[in-house]
């Protein structure tokens, strides 16, 4: 048996996974890379997007938003601010929270609001993204 | 001396109020469970982020184009002082505890000519400072709104603090609430939030990597850039969830200790009330014999 990644996936108020896997693919600012067991120490900033996590020929794909990857000897490490698995992400809700989001924005009183939207909007859109691969 | 009737009525009254104050206590005790695992699920992230954070901030802090949150404005003139308490009492001395030190830290900056700003995090402090401070306080934020701590509620009061920041309001932020040391103990403390450099606890382990050093991916000024806000929003959100454990730990012995008088009040009375009793029956024997004597 080869070696196993350590992988830890933690959002700001729960661990939500951790454990020896083969491989994760990681959505990077500059675009997606793999990490395998005995990876370079290396540390990225993660754009909105999925996860692969890749056991045993299984492959589970987690939504992922706003965070940060490490890759130390130790293992991989992701700090996400927010972590959906891409199995519970509901096409028809996400679709009405996207327009309302849009909506937000176009009635948004103050500069903070429409940010807040703007940003809302940007998630959600990735998520859709993820959705149709 | 007070009649039967009297102490009747009181008794029940303190039998009621031993009730509720049971009632309490038990509530507190299921939510102190909760938010012990939530302050223990949170951990692992401000664990991370903070080796990260001093993994970062030590190649960073000398370079000049580091970000003021990181190493500071260059002064210390205006400190930011953020009071968590609860938003409710009867927990004993938990939220007096927090005020008296924010209270101390406000004098010893004021005696040093210091200037001082307050945001009050939580209804009680807020209360308890308007006494005294009024004229420094700049916010309040009560968090009765919420039913549960999330990274949004951190994460609103670390952008008011950002916003406060960027537009030049302070130099030195602060932040006072409860370490929950154990659930009988906590402790008040002031933690120093912005600049982040004096933040990062020297004892943070850091990953042994074994002499290769980190590719940084765009780079290490972007990511110390894009993590700084949200380091803020950890150390929020992981003060905010303690102090809940706190404030339930302090509820639960005080709600304890009144349970516990409140018995033995009961106990007292029940003692006069037997023997105000007797006594009133040993009087109406005593007359009604020797009345029989007199005839």
């Amino acid at each position: 048996m080869a070696d196993k990644l350590h992988f830890d996936l933690v959002s700001p108020e729960r661990r939500v996974f951790a454990g020896q896997v083969d491989q994760v693919v990681v959505p990077g600012e500059e675009g997606d890379f793999g990490v395998l067991p005995d990876h370079a120490p290396f540390m990225s900033v993660i754009r909105p997007g999925a996860i692969a996590v890749m056991n045993d020929g299984s492959v589970e794909r987690t939504f992922i938003h706003g965070g940060f990857a490490e890759v130390t000897p130790a293992g991989l490490t992701i700090l996400a601010e927010e972590a959906v698995p891409v199995s519970e992400i509901d096409a028809d809700k996400l679709a009405q929270d996207l327009a309302n989001a849009r909506e937000d924005v176009a009635v948004a009183k103050s500069e903070e609001e429409r940010e807040h939207a703007e940003g809302l909007v940007e998630k959600y859109e990735a998520m859709q993204a993820v959705l149709a691969n | 001396m007070a009649s039967l009737k009297d102490l009747k009525n009181r008794i029940e009254s303190v039998k009621s109020t031993q009730k509720i104050t049971k009632a309490m206590q038990m509530v507190a005790a299921a939510k102190l469970r909760r938010a012990q695992e939530a302050a223990e699920a949170a951990r692992p992230y401000a664990e991370r982020m903070s080796a990260v954070m001093a993994n970062l901030s030590a190649a960073m802090a000398g370079t000049p184009g580091a970000s003021p949150l990181l190493v500071g404005t260059g002064r210390a003139e205006t400190h930011l002082l953020v009071v968590m308490t609860a938003d409710r009492g009867l927990c004993g001395g938990f939220n007096t505890n927090i005020v008296k030190k924010a209270r101390e830290r406000i004098t010893a900056l004021q005696a040093e000519g210091k200037t001082v700003k307050l945001i009050c995090v939580g209804k009680k402090g807020g209360d308890q400072l308007k006494r005294q401070f009024a004229n420094l306080i700049v916010e309040r934020i009560e968090l009765s709104g919420e039913k549960t701590i999330t990274s949004a509620t951190s994460g609103r009061i670390g952008e008011k603090i950002r916003i406060m920041f960027e537009n030049g309001e302070f130099d030195v932020c602060e932040l006072v609430s409860a370490e929950f040391v154990s659930v009988i103990s906590q402790k008040p403390r002031a933690k120093v939030l912005i600049p982040a450099i004096d933040a990062i606890d020297e004892g943070v382990e850091r990953p042994d990597l074994k002499g290769a050093i980190y590719e940084a991916e765009p780079d290490e000024e972007t990511i110390l850039n894009t993590l700084l806000p949200r380091y803020a929003d950890t150390v929020i959100l992981s003060a905010l969830l303690e102090n809940v454990a706190g404030e339930m730990g302090a509820k639960m012995a005080a709600m304890d200790n009144a349970t516990r008088n409140a018995g033995e009040l009961i106990d007292k009375l029940n003692l006069v009330y037997n023997r105000t009793r007797q006594a009133q029956i040993t009087t109406e024997l005593t007359e009604i014999i020797s009345g029989a004597e007199a005839l």
